[in-house]
C-alpha cells in the first residue's frame, strides 16, 4: 500500500494487539469488563428489590417514580460527578451503569411475578409448597421470561453506553472514537461501532439462547398450538 | 466526606462566579442553546417517526422491521454515530451533530408508536367502523386517543436519550451545556464540569416534569383511568 493511509483492514490488523493499552484487544476487554459487571450487579439489586415491590404493593409506586428519575439521568455529568466519589477508574462507569440496569430491571421483576397466574399460585400453596419453594421453583421460572427481556434490553444498552466512558478516558472501545477525533481518521470509528454492535449483538443472543434453556415449556406450548 | 466539601466548594464556585452568568458562553446562553438543540432533534424526529408509526401500526405492514431497527438502533453507540458524522461532513455546520441525534431518536418513537396503534383492543377498532367511521377517522379519533399514552412514552424516552446525546455531542464542538463539562475536563477545571453536571441533571428532569405535565393534559381521562366508568 506504500504511502497512503492505510485501509480499514490494515489498520485493524496493525492495531489489534499491539501490547500497548490502547491496542483493540484491550480496549474489547475493558470494554467486556465494563459492561457485563454493570448487568450482574443490577440482577443482583434489582431481584430483591423487585421481589419487595411485588409484595407490598405500596413501596412499588414511589421506587418505579425514582427509578423514573435516575433513568432520565444522562450519563455524561452522572460519570464526571462520580469521579469526585470514585476517582478515574472503571467504577465510575460501572456504578451509574450498574443503576440504569437496576430502573430497567425492577418494573421488569415486577411484572415477571405479576404475570404468574393466580390459580397457579394457588395451586402452589395447595400441594404444600412452602414461601421461599414456592418463589423458587414456581414464581420465578414463570417471571423467567420477562425478566430476561428486560436483562436483553440492559446488556445491549450498557454495551453501547460504557463508550461515553471515553469521554474521561475510561471508554473501552469508546477509545476508539476519541482517538479518531483527536486525530482525525475514519478507520478506528468504524471498527469501533462494528465492534460494539457485534458485541450487543452476541449478548443479545446469548440471553435469547439462556431463556431457551431456562424456559423449555414455552417453546414446547408454542409447538404444541402450532 | 471530604469529596461532599471539595463537590460544594466546586458549586458554590461556579454559581458564585458573576462572568458565568452572562456573554455568549454564559449559563442562559448555554442553556438556550442546549434547549434549541434538543427540542430541534426530538421535533424532527417526532415529523418523521409519528406518522410511520401510525401508517405501519395502522395498516399492519412492516411492523417486525420496525421492532428489529428499533432494538438494532439501542445497540449504536451514540459517540462513535457522532464522531463517524462529524468527520464524514465536517463540523461547519450543526447539521453533522443533529442528523446523528434524530436518528437516534426516532426509534423509541417509532416503535411506541407502533406499538400503540397495534395493541388497540381490536372490538373498539370494530365499533368505530361499525359506527360508520373511515379508516382515517377511526385513526384520528379513535386510535391515536387510545394509543396516545405509548406515544408520549416513546417521545419521553426519545427525550431522555436526546438531552444526554447533545451534552455528550459538545465533544464533537456543539454548543450547549456539555460544554462546561467537556471543556472544563479538558482544562482541570472542575467547578466548571461539576456545575455544568449538576445543570444538565436538572434541565433533564425539568424535562421529565415537562413530559408529565403534557401527559397529564392530553390524555383522555377515559384512557388514562382517571375517570373510572361504573
Amino acid at each position: 500500500m506504500g504511502d497512503g493511509p492505510p485501509s480499514l483492514w490494515e489498520w485493524f490488523g496493525r492495531n489489534w494487539d499491539t501490547g500497548r493499552a490502547d491496542s483493540i484487544r484491550t480496549l474489547l476487554t475493558d470494554h467486556v469488563t465494563m459492561s457485563f459487571v454493570p448487568v450482574v450487579l443490577a440482577l443482583v439489586v434489582a431481584l430483591p428489590l423487585g421481589l419487595a415491590c411485588a409484595r407490598w404493593r405500596w413501596l412499588y409506586q414511589p421506587t418505579s417514580g425514582l427509578m423514573n428519575i435516575v433513568y432520565a439521568l444522562p450519563s455524561l455529568p452522572v460519570f464526571m460527578l462520580m469521579i469526585s466519589v470514585t476517582g478515574l477508574s472503571q467504577t465510575t462507569v460501572i456504578v451509574p451503569l450498574a443503576f440504569y440496569g437496576v430502573a430497567v430491571l425492577i418494573p421488569a421483576v415486577v411484572d415477571g411475578l405479576d404475570s404468574v397466574p393466580d390459580h397457579v399460585r394457588q395451586s402452589a400453596v395447595a400441594v404444600g409448597f412452602t414461601p421461599l419453594r414456592r418463589l423458587l421453583q414456581v414464581e420465578l421460572p414463570i417471571a423467567a421470561p420477562v425478566v430476561l427481556a428486560g436483562l436483553r434490553v440492559v446488556a445491549v444498552s450498557s454495551i453501547s453506553l460504557v463508550s461515553v466512558g471515553a469521554l474521561i478516558g475510561q471508554g473501552g472501545l469508546g477509545g476508539l472514537f476519541t482517538r479518531a477525533y483527536q486525530n482525525p481518521f475514519m478507520p478506528p470509528v468504524i471498527v469501533g461501532i462494528v465492534l460494539i454492535v457485534a458485541l450487543a449483538l452476541v449478548a443479545d443472543g446469548l440471553l435469547v439462547l439462556a431463556q431457551r434453556l431456562l424456559t423449555p415449556w414455552v417453546r414446547a406450548r408454542k409447538e404444541a398450538a402450532s | 466526606m471530604s469529596w461532599l466539601t471539595a463537590f460544594l466548594g466546586w458549586l458554590g464556585e461556579f454559581f458564585g462566579d458573576g462572568a458565568n452568568w452572562t456573554g455568549s458562553d454564559g449559563i442562559p446562553a448555554r442553556l438556550l442553546e442546549h434547549l434549541e438543540f434538543s427540542a430541534l432533534a426530538l421535533a424532527l424526529a417526532v415529523l418523521v417517526a409519528v406518522p410511520l408509526g401510525l401508517a405501519i401500526g395502522h395498516t399492519g405492514r412492516g411492523g417486525v422491521l420496525v421492532v428489529v431497527a428499533a432494538n438494532l438502533a439501542r445497540a449504536l453507540p451514540t459517540l462513535g454515530l457522532l464522531v463517524m458524522f462529524v468527520l464524514l461532513l465536517g463540523a461547519s455546520s450543526i447539521w453533522p451533530v443533529i442528523i446523528p441525534l434524530v436518528l437516534l431518536a426516532v426509534p423509541p418513537i417509532l416503535v411506541n408508536t407502533y406499538e400503540g396503534i397495534k395493541g388497540v383492543d381490536p372490538e373498539l377498532r370494530d365499533a368505530a367502523y361499525g359506527m360508520g367511521l373511515r379508516g382515517g377517522q377511526v385513526l384520528g379519533r379513535v386510535l391515536v386517543p387510545v394509543a396516545l399514552p405509548l406515544i408520549l412514552l416513546g417521545c419521553r424516552l426519545s427525550a431522555i436519550q436526546v438531552v444526554a446525546t447533545t451534552t455528550v455531542a459538545a465533544y464533537t464542538g456543539l454548543g450547549g451545556l456539555g460544554r462546561y463539562v467537556i471543556d472544563g475536563f479538558a482544562t482541570k477545571d472542575y467547578a466548571s464540569v461539576v456545575g455544568g453536571s449538576v445543570l444538565i441533571v436538572l434541565f433533564a428532569l425539568f424535562v421529565q416534569v415537562v413530559f408529565a405535565l403534557v401527559q397529564r393534559l392530553t390524555v383522555s381521562p377515559g384512557v388514562s383511568r382517571r375517570l373510572t366508568i361504573r
